[in-house]
């Protein structure tokens, strides 16, 4: 089985949404993915947030905004994990504050498992690098019975980028 | 034994029922869940044991080294820009948390355990700051001012209507929240509001790797990376034991964690933050503002100057059990909970009864006897049963039982010197335990004694024990409780029954093998039919049998924590076997907890060589049929389960410590091929656990931990089957009928004997 292959069957269980798309049609691709007002985190690599996504939020966005688009540095496809790092353009609170979180990944980026992962982040934490890996919503069974979305997302869509054919 | 341990017993019966009525049907729940959980998850890992093995031994090694690693940590932190404080104590801790908090009015807090042991909320308040656990559990358990009641789920005992009556007590809510989403939405509002509004955020750590200063922070809520990521100052705290040397070391034990939690592959939020972190502070005040400075373009990791950090780590003790020989091991946990979730007497009290003053569950004993002391840890010692099977749950394999074990002889030392029966001259007891023991752990601790003489005595000896005013005697004095059937002692021995019929009926020259029968304490005073079966089982696949009279295992003081006793038990059962093995006969034994004395805990008594012969050459008889038949034996020579004279559908309850050491399948395993159809129950522990289940103050718990069983069982006219001497008797008083050891079932009769 591909790696992308169990990336997608690992989302499927965690009942996370996902759409495979092209750099060209990335941009409506999470345009698609979003809900309400949203708020994002630019995206590197030529790829681009569509119009209907904030890129420049306010602190007061965190609060109001229904979903945050970021990137995510890379993805566990055994798991079904997401990697969002701690960074200056504020990924970690975009991906944390609002109800839905779209993350946007390249399907070049998918490790297979969590020690090739730990192997990639060795050098980044060394640095002094900080993130989050992210597996499917956020969570809590504290109140009785499991209840998706407690302090963070309750919803999680992938956008896998996959290299133009 | 003085009116006032009567008192003490009658006092914590009641409390245990207590708190079984109000807490246990939730804590059975969440625990039950959390252990099937754990289960799946273990199966679904091909390479599951060689992870436990590699965090077994990263933690072993980072242990060794700790001041090592405290000082590479030490220079990590101060490179990343942050504050690291090694405090001795709660009180050390908690005037450097003071401090470093300063002038905020509120500290948002997510979960951490260690916050819990130094108290620090009460400091936070005295220094008029004021500590918000985010947390939902934590929250609960803040709001109605109780302890946290497990290791990661601290309001597990809660069930939901009881939270939403919380929140509409302490809000005043004219129409409260009632769903568990309900409950959580109106949770996320108003935590969310007071994470936003704060300025200290606090959190623990599951690690901390020292070349990196990288903390690991696993969650499922979030609140921890809010709390991190909102506030401009992060206090983390956590024992100084969470260092790790690399982050490459972090792989075994993330792996483990969460499935050995929840059973999850990974919880949904594994946190690696190396702080001060690049995350702009946004500012709540000031909504409108952009919450990226005007050049931030989302490249680069340094530190938003904003931040502060202070990394918190607490001795509190930790270093003194580090010197510990026996209590070094407790310093390896990760703290999953997966002692407290796969332990039968845990899933009907919960950590309100099973736990010290912070932890809970199999491994506080290890870790309040450490922080606390002894005091703390006697309050619930008792609770650990040594069933073992928290051993296979560990994640870092740590021998659980054993610590309880050891605690308990400490605790049972420390008493005896205070006791009134101190006077007694030592050497009187066939025991090696001071001459203030505990009567009750003594009366237990020397039951093969008791046995032989029961034996010697029986008309008398069974008329006597079951008589009224002998019955309330025992549970005066050794609180031998008055409901339980006491174990009748038999007139004639397996061992005399074997010299009687003239030996084995198989002779030497035409065996295929040759075996002792161990005729343990039970099986030769009390149950002598089971061993009869044994014998007649061998024989019958061409084994020369022999019954020779040997020492007690030493099972029975151990589980008492007379420790030196079992020590001695020990050497004696070896020196009288080791002749025996060197001439290449099998030991057979019926009573898996004695089995596992030899395969396991005799390993802490014996010479490295001489543990290895012993466990080597013994057998649960189950186990050695097995083995015959693998090795062509005739299954056609045992009685087979179509026979039309017995029930071929049997309920089978594993004995909880042959269960430990994988025996289990071998029994299924053969009865199946007798002809018979098995159920077996997934109850990790009967309840009685030995002797647990006849104290007095225990009683009605060990009834309760059997529960299970009843609903799986109790609805069949299945043939109850039971290896352990412990599980019949407890299957009897629960069900009402007997249970049959295996052997018993495959066994050819007496006449048909060669």
């Amino acid at each position: 089985m591909s790696t992308e292959t169990t990336f997608l069957e690992s989302l499927s269980e965690l009942d996370v949404e996902v759409t495979r798309t092209t750099p060209d049609s990335c941009a409506d691709a999470i345009a698609d993915a979003t809900v309400g007002e949203a708020i994002g985190v630019p995206l590197q690599d030529g790829l681009a947030l569509p119009p209907s996504v904030a890129d420049r939020p306010t602190n007061g966005d965190l609060e109001t905004a229904d979903t945050g688009v970021t990137p995510a540095a890379f993805g566990i496809a055994e798991i079904g994990s997401v990697h969002l790092e701690s960074d200056r353009a504020g990924t970690e609170l975009v991906s944390l504050y609002p109800r839905r979180h779209v993350a946007v990944l390249r399907d070049a980026d998918l490790v297979p498992d969590v020690a090739t992962a730990i192997d990639r982040l060795g050098p980044d934490l060394r640095a002094g690098g900080s993130g989050v890996v992210a597996t499917g919503p956020s969570a809590t069974a504290d109140m009785g019975s499991l209840v998706v979305g407690a302090h963070g997302p309750g919803e999680v869509h992938v956008i896998l980028v996959e290299a133009g054919q | 034994m003085s009116r006032a341990d009567r008192g003490d017993r009658a006092e914590r019966a009641a409390r245990i029922r207590n708190v079984m009525r109000e807490e246990g049907d939730a804590v059975a729940r969440n625990t039950r869940e959390h252990n099937a959980g754990r289960k799946a998850a273990a199966e679904n890992v091909p390479e599951y044991e060689d992870l436990r093995t590699r965090a077994r031994e990263l933690k072993e090694h980072a242990i060794e080294n700790l001041p090592e690693l405290i000082e590479e940590l030490r220079e990590s932190v101060a490179a990343n820009g942050g504050h690291l404080y090694i405090a001795d104590d709660a009180a050390d801790a908690n005037r450097y948390i003071v401090e470093a908090v300063g002038d905020a009015d509120t500290v948002v807090k997510s979960k951490s355990m260690t916050t819990e042991e130094i108290e620090v909320n009460d400091a936070l308040a005295a220094a008029g700051v004021e500590p918000v656990e985010t947390d939902l559990g934590e929250w609960v358990i803040q709001l109605a001012d109780e302890a946290p009641s497990h290791l990661i789920g601290p309001a597990m005992h809660k069930e939901r209507a009881e939270i939403a009556e919380l929140f509409a007590d302490v809000f005043d809510l004219a129409e409260p929240p009632e769903t568990a989403a309900e409950l959580t939405a109106f949770a996320r509002e108003k935590l969310g509001k007071r994470i936003r509004e704060a300025d200290v955020g606090m959190t623990g750590a599951n690690f901390v790797v020292a070349e990196s200063g990288t903390l690991a922070i696993v969650t499922n809520e979030g609140n921890a990376r809010k709390v991190a990521a909102t506030t401009d100052t992060h206090v983390a705290v956590a024992g100084v034991e969470k260092i790790v040397p690399t982050v490459e070391d972090l792989q075994p034990f993330l792996e483990l964690l969460s499935r050995s939690g929840t059973g999850q592959e990974l919880s949904a939020y594994t946190s690696l933050l190396t702080p001060p972190v690049a995350s702009p502070v946004p500012d709540f005040d000031a909504p409108a503002e952009s919450l990226v400075d005007g050049n931030g373009d989302g490249s680069g990791v340094a530190a938003d100057s904003d931040r502060e950090f202070h990394l918190v780590l607490i001795d509190n003790g930790r270093l003194a059990m580090r010197e510990d020989d026996e209590l070094r091991e407790t310093l390896y946990c990760v703290r999953c909970g997966a002692c407290a979730n796969s332990c039968g007497n845990f899933q009907s009290v919960g950590g309100h009864v099973f736990g010290g003053e912070t932890y809970t569950g199999g491994i506080a004993g290890g870790w309040e006897a450490g922080i606390e002391g002894l005091d703390v840890a006697a309050e619930f010692n008792d609770l650990c049963t040594g069933c073992s099977r928290c051993v296979p749950a560990c994640p870092v394999q740590i021998d659980i039982p054993w610590i309880n074990t050891v605690v308990r002889d400490r605790i049972n030392r420390r008493k005896a010197d205070a006791s009134d029966f101190a006077f007694l001259p030592d050497g009187l007891a066939p025991d090696a335990e001071p001459a203030g023991l505990d009567l009750g752990k003594r009366f237990v601790g020397d039951f093969a004694t008791l046995a032989e003489w029961g034996h010697r005595t029986a008309p008398l000896a069974n008329r006597l024990a079951n008589a009224g005013p002998v019955r309330a005697a025992l549970e005066r004095v050794v609180g031998i409780d008055r409901r339980r059937d006491l174990p009748e002692f038999a007139s004639e021995s397996l061992v005399e029954w074997f010299d009687r019929r003239g030996g084995s009926r198989v002779p030497i020259d035409e065996a295929d093998r040759d075996a002792i029968v161990y005729p343990d304490t039970y099986t030769n005073y009390v149950d002598v039919e089971r061993g009869k079966a044994a014998v007649r089982t061998l024989e019958a696949l061409g084994v020369h049998v022999r019954v020779p009279p040997l020492p007690p295992s030493g099972r029975p003081p151990l589980s008492q924590g007379m420790v030196a006793t079992a020590e001695e038990r020990a050497h004696d059962l070896y020196a009288a076997l080791a002749e025996h093995v060197d001439a290449g006969r099998d030991v057979v034994v019926v009573e898996p907890s004695d089995l596992a004395m030899i395969r396991s805990e005799y390993e802490r008594f014996l010479e490295p060589d001489s543990f290895e012969r012993l466990a080597g050459a013994s057998y649960e008889v189950l186990e050695y049929v097995y083995g015959l038949l693998e090795n062509g034996a005739p299954i056609d020579a045992l009685t087979p389960g179509d026979d039309s004279t017995r029930n071929r559908e049997l309920a089978y309850h594993p004995h909880c410590q042959a269960r430990t050491l994988d025996l289990e399948e071998y029994t299924l395993a053969v009865l199946e091929r007798a002809g018979y159809d098995v159920r077996t129950s997934d109850t990790e522990c009967c309840g009685m656990a030995g002797s647990f289940g006849y104290k007095a103050e225990y009683y009605e718990l060990s009834i309760d931990v059997g529960e299970p069983l009843v609903e799986d069982f109790g609805g069949t006219d299945r043939t109850l089957v039971a290896s352990g001497t412990s599980c019949g008797e407890q299957l009897d008083a629960l069900l009402d009928r007997p249970a049959r050891h295996p052997v018993e079932l495959i066994a050819p009769p007496e006449s048909a004997s060669r």
